[in-house]
């Protein structure tokens, strides 16, 4: 029986400990804003936070999860849109927005740990999520946009 | 667009979570997939009070309901067409709803593909918003009992202008409603300088969603009841089943069962591959069990088939005279020999669409009707394969259409949604198809491998005096009809019939080819190769003659004129060519452009940092770019900016359009650097993105500057263009940096770079 944390709720799960989070998220909880792109961490359109910390849920599994505090997009803009989200709509960021959880959960990591990245920090931070539209240009611009409201 | 429902998962855990377990989900259902009123497919356009024509319906509230029946995959499309609509009915976007159309023959062209939503449906949906708006008018004028010419629109409002009445839309429907609809002749179309939003644009209707996780995707699809299918297609194509041992697949918990799907019938078209499906209750039981099959296949004829080995045999085409496709001059006296002849070998090999979203279909069959959810770019398409598939007519395939995470061509092919919808008739319940990564970068439909042969005989100023270019390429003709070998006069339109340059002797020709594998339509398609080649080697001509690349082609393309096809097969992408004339004039301006905004005659290229340019005209928008890269020592290659002249027409959207810019400069950047599918034995050799990798932030553009031409010419197209000239324009700028050519791509697998 694996208990874990999912958006502030308490769960239990007595499935396979081997099923990924991505899967218990998607297909358990139903909590599809955290989406499926390549299955072994190439992507990060699976993009969630664990205690805070960005991981890639396709590759975490449910064993490995187990007692953590999970955060997926749903959560993020729960309250009123966060920051990053607000950039990223003046910015006009998504195409098809399939990659765009990721992307997200990946800069507010990113600007959590680091508020003011250099251009070269958030292409190291951001190196990992993949975007086909190549929207890239437009997600630099709004995690500059999201920092400089960082004081 | 999303609605929330709480909903038992009982029937859900039973399988693999253990019995007697409930726990509250969320389940989202968007209204969009919903079929609970009236008729399927039955819009709330339709069941608006007044809804004059299919796309448009307006409430007694004032709510207007507009249908997108283009997919959405991150042009915009589904508002940006919608807006146009709006516009003419000067109604307030705010009051707006788009809806989205299922796949029915009603409105027309649905296949979102070739770049020209907006040019196919622009005067439509101008005419349809024109159409109520005049109707508005009509039944405000009768109220007041005054000339209709007293009155006039006012964003969502009918205005007397002599006495300053005013009447809301949503306060006339009913009287609207019982109004005749005006024929085209009666309408009054705004002046442009009376748009609101055409020319203005607007964001996203999505775009909100889309930051929060709330978009629908075909993959967020669900139905109770369904379970999850993973299919283990034929390693190689046109491959058969010989034995299946399921044995250890169904004892992964979770895994129901196993279903075999047949094989194709020659040609395969969008029919399923085949294979065998695992049944699960989750996605991930699904993968694991197909982990355990045990199959022996037939692998058939194209087991042979080696993309190394193929290389060289279309290279082999390529050298050997092919068939004529266009002659202009002296095209049949032969070839002048000698010094002053040069020639130059190109290739572009198999190119993957992989979208972010994997293929992914819903699908219920249910009383003898089909209903499907699936990011689909053509729902017209899917119907009428699952109608084939499953043997009832048309009309009883039902296909809704998700967002989509991300088309470029491949979701064009329905042969995903045919998978799910013979899997749901034959287990009688919900079935989701989900493709994995590597199925989708092993069984695509892929853009096809491509060899050019150029060659040129120059005079003294190194401008061509006869001019010869080959292609061979296995066409995409070859998915419907097993013998097609040669490019058909669509393709091979896209930007190779139709060189613009002004020579005395032009010769165009093209080889046969087989193909081995699916043959595609991939965002630009053969316009890739094609500009590659024909843009390269003119600047390699450029360079050879000490000209500048930019000089040097405005004196081929020669002065403004309309290229004349006259006894040519020439498609222009479907588009009337008095209306949609190939103008080298425009070609040029957008040249002139570009040369202006990227500063290029003060940019001089020196070792380790190079300036590269390309022009070409693809879906009727004529497109100029330049790309600056440096290239360290160890062979690095970083892209500080690119700068690109658009003439696209009239442009509905130009924030979106532009992005449709940038974005083309990142896939451009992906099939330079490392776009490359390879086949041994007939089977795949890519699988995922770590052996076929797309550009990373770290790798595009820094800076991606677009700009558009103000013009009234009607509307072309702008999710594709950007791409051919890109590509060449960065092979070019390479040239300049390194002196080193870049004639076989991709760079990954070029010795000169690797």
């Amino acid at each position: 029986m694996v208990k874990l944390k999912v958006n502030g709720m308490d769960r239990t799960f007595d499935g396979d400990p081997d099923m990924p989070l991505l899967w218990y998220l998607r297909d358990v909880l139903g909590l599809t804003g955290t989406k499926f792109g390549c299955g072994i961490a190439l992507c990060g359109a699976c993009t969630v936070h664990k205690n805070g910390e960005a991981i890639r849920s396709c590759v975490t599994s449910m064993s490995a999860a187990a007692g953590s505090d999970i955060r997926t997009i749903e959560d993020l803009g729960a309250n009123g849109l966060h920051p990053v989200q607000e950039a990223w709509m003046q910015v006009n960021v998504p195409q098809c927005g399939y990659c765009q959880s990721g992307q997200i959960m990946q800069a507010v990591s990113l600007l959590k740990s680091n508020p003011h990245p250099s251009d070269q920090e958030i292409d190291d931070a951001m190196a990992g999520n993949i975007c086909r539209c190549g929207t890239y240009q437009r997600i630099r611009k709004a995690i500059k946009l999201a920092a400089g409201k960082n004081t | 667009m999303s609605q929330i429902q709480n909903v038992s998962r009982r029937r859900f855990l039973k399988g693999a979570f253990g019995a007697g377990a409930l726990i509250l989900a969320v389940r989202y259902v968007p209204p969009m997939l919903m079929h609970a009123h009236g008729i399927a497919g039955q819009t709330d356009a339709d069941r608006a009070t007044f809804h004059p024509n299919l796309f448009v319906g307006i409430q007694g509230d004032g709510t207007v309901f507009i249908v997108a029946h283009r997919s959405e995959m991150g042009t915009t499309i589904r508002t940006s067409l919608p807006l146009v609509l709006a516009d003419e009915l000067d109604a307030d976007w705010k009051r707006v709803k788009i809806e989205q159309a299922i796949g029915d023959k009603r409105y027309g062209d649905q296949n979102t593909d070739g770049s020209h939503s907006i040019r196919s449906f622009y005067d439509t949906m101008r005419e349809c918003g024109a159409a109520a708006r005049w109707m508005l008018i009509q039944a405000a004028a009768q109220q007041w009992n005054a000339p209709v010419s007293e009155c006039s629109t006012d964003v969502h409002t009918v205005v007397h202008t002599p006495t300053g009445r005013r009447l809301g839309y949503g306060e006339l429907a009913s009287a609207a409603a019982h109004l005749t609809v005006p024929k085209k002749e009666q309408l009054h179309l705004k002046e442009p300088s009376e748009w609101r939003y055409i020319g203005k644009g607007m964001t996203s209707v999505d775009l909100e969603n889309l930051c929060t996780g709330k978009a629908m995707y075909g993959m967020d699809a669900r139905l109770d009841g369904m379970v999850y299918a993973s299919i283990e297609h034929p390693p190689v194509f046109g491959g058969k089943i010989k034995t299946l041992d399921d044995q250890e697949a169904l004892k992964v918990p979770g895994v129901h069962q196993t279903v075999r799907i047949d094989p194709f019938k020659p040609p395969a078209a969008f029919q399923p591959l085949g294979g065998v499906a695992v049944i699960a209750d989750n996605t991930w039981a699904a993968f694991q069990g197909r982990k355990k099959l045990k199959i022996t296949w037939d692998n058939g004829p194209n087991e042979s088939y080696d993309s190394a080995e193929y290389k060289n045999e279309l290279r082999e085409t390529a050298h050997k005279p092919g068939k004529l496709i266009r002659g202009v001059g002296e095209s049949d006296k032969e070839f002048p020999t000698g010094d002053h002849v040069f020639e130059a070998d190109y290739y572009v090999p198999l190119l993957s669409h992989v979208p972010m979203e994997p293929m992914v279909a819903l699908a219920e069959f249910k009383d003898g009707r089909l209903t499907a959810w699936a990011p689909t770019q053509n729902p017209q398409g899917a119907q009428a394969t699952v109608a084939s598939e499953l043997g009832i007519p048309i009309e009883d395939v039902i296909c809704h259409v998700t967002l989509l995470g991300g088309g470029f061509g491949r979701k064009s092919k329905p042969d995903y949604i045919a998978e799910a919808a013979v899997l749901s008739k034959k287990l009688g319940r919900p079935v989701k198809v989900v493709w994995t990564r590597e199925d989708d970068v092993k069984f695509d439909y892929y853009n096809a491998v491509a060899a050019m042969y150029m060659k040129a005989a120059v005079d003294d100023k190194g401008k061509p005096t006869a001019w010869l270019q080959r292609s061979v390429f296995p066409p995409i003709t070859s998915i419907f009809d097993v013998n097609a070998v040669y490019g058909d006069p669509p393709h091979l339109a896209q930007g190779w019939t139709d060189l613009p340059y002004d020579l005395p002797s032009i010769r165009i020709e093209n080889g046969p080819a087989h193909a081995h594998v699916r043959i595609g339509w991939l965002r630009s398609v053969a316009n890739i190769y094609h500009a590659f080649a024909i843009q390269c080697f003119t600047d390699e001509l450029a360079h050879r003659a000490n000209r500048d690349p930019v000089e040097y082609m405005l004196d081929l393309i020669g002065p403004p004129r309309t290229l004349d096809f006259t006894n040519v097969e020439y498609p222009n992408y479907g588009a009337d060519y008095k209306i949609y004339p190939w103008e080298t004039g425009r070609l040029r301006n957008v040249i002139e452009m570009v040369v202006e905004k990227s500063g290029w005659t003060k940019n001089k290229s020196k070792k380790g940092h190079g300036f590269g340019f390309a022009a070409h005209r693809s879906f009727l928008t004529y497109v100029a770019t330049v790309v600056e890269v440096e290239v360290s020592d160890d062979g690095e290659i970083r892209i500080p900016r690119v700068d690109t002249a658009v003439d696209a027409g009239l442009v509905v959207n130009p924030e979106t359009t532009r992005a449709q810019f940038e974005g083309a400069a990142v896939f451009g950047t992906s099939i330079v650097r490392s776009g490359e599918i390879t086949a041994k034995n007939g089977v795949i050799q890519q699988s995922n993105f770590n052996d076929y990798p797309v550009a990373r932030i770290n790798e595009v553009p820094t800076q991606t500057n677009v700009y558009i031409t103000e013009s009234s010419a009607p509307p072309a197209g702008v999710g594709e263009p950007g791409v051919p000239p890109f590509v060449a324009a960065f092979c070019n700028a390479i040239f300049a940096a390194t002196g080193k050519r870049v004639r076989d791509l991709p760079l990954s697998s070029n010795s000169l770079f690797g």
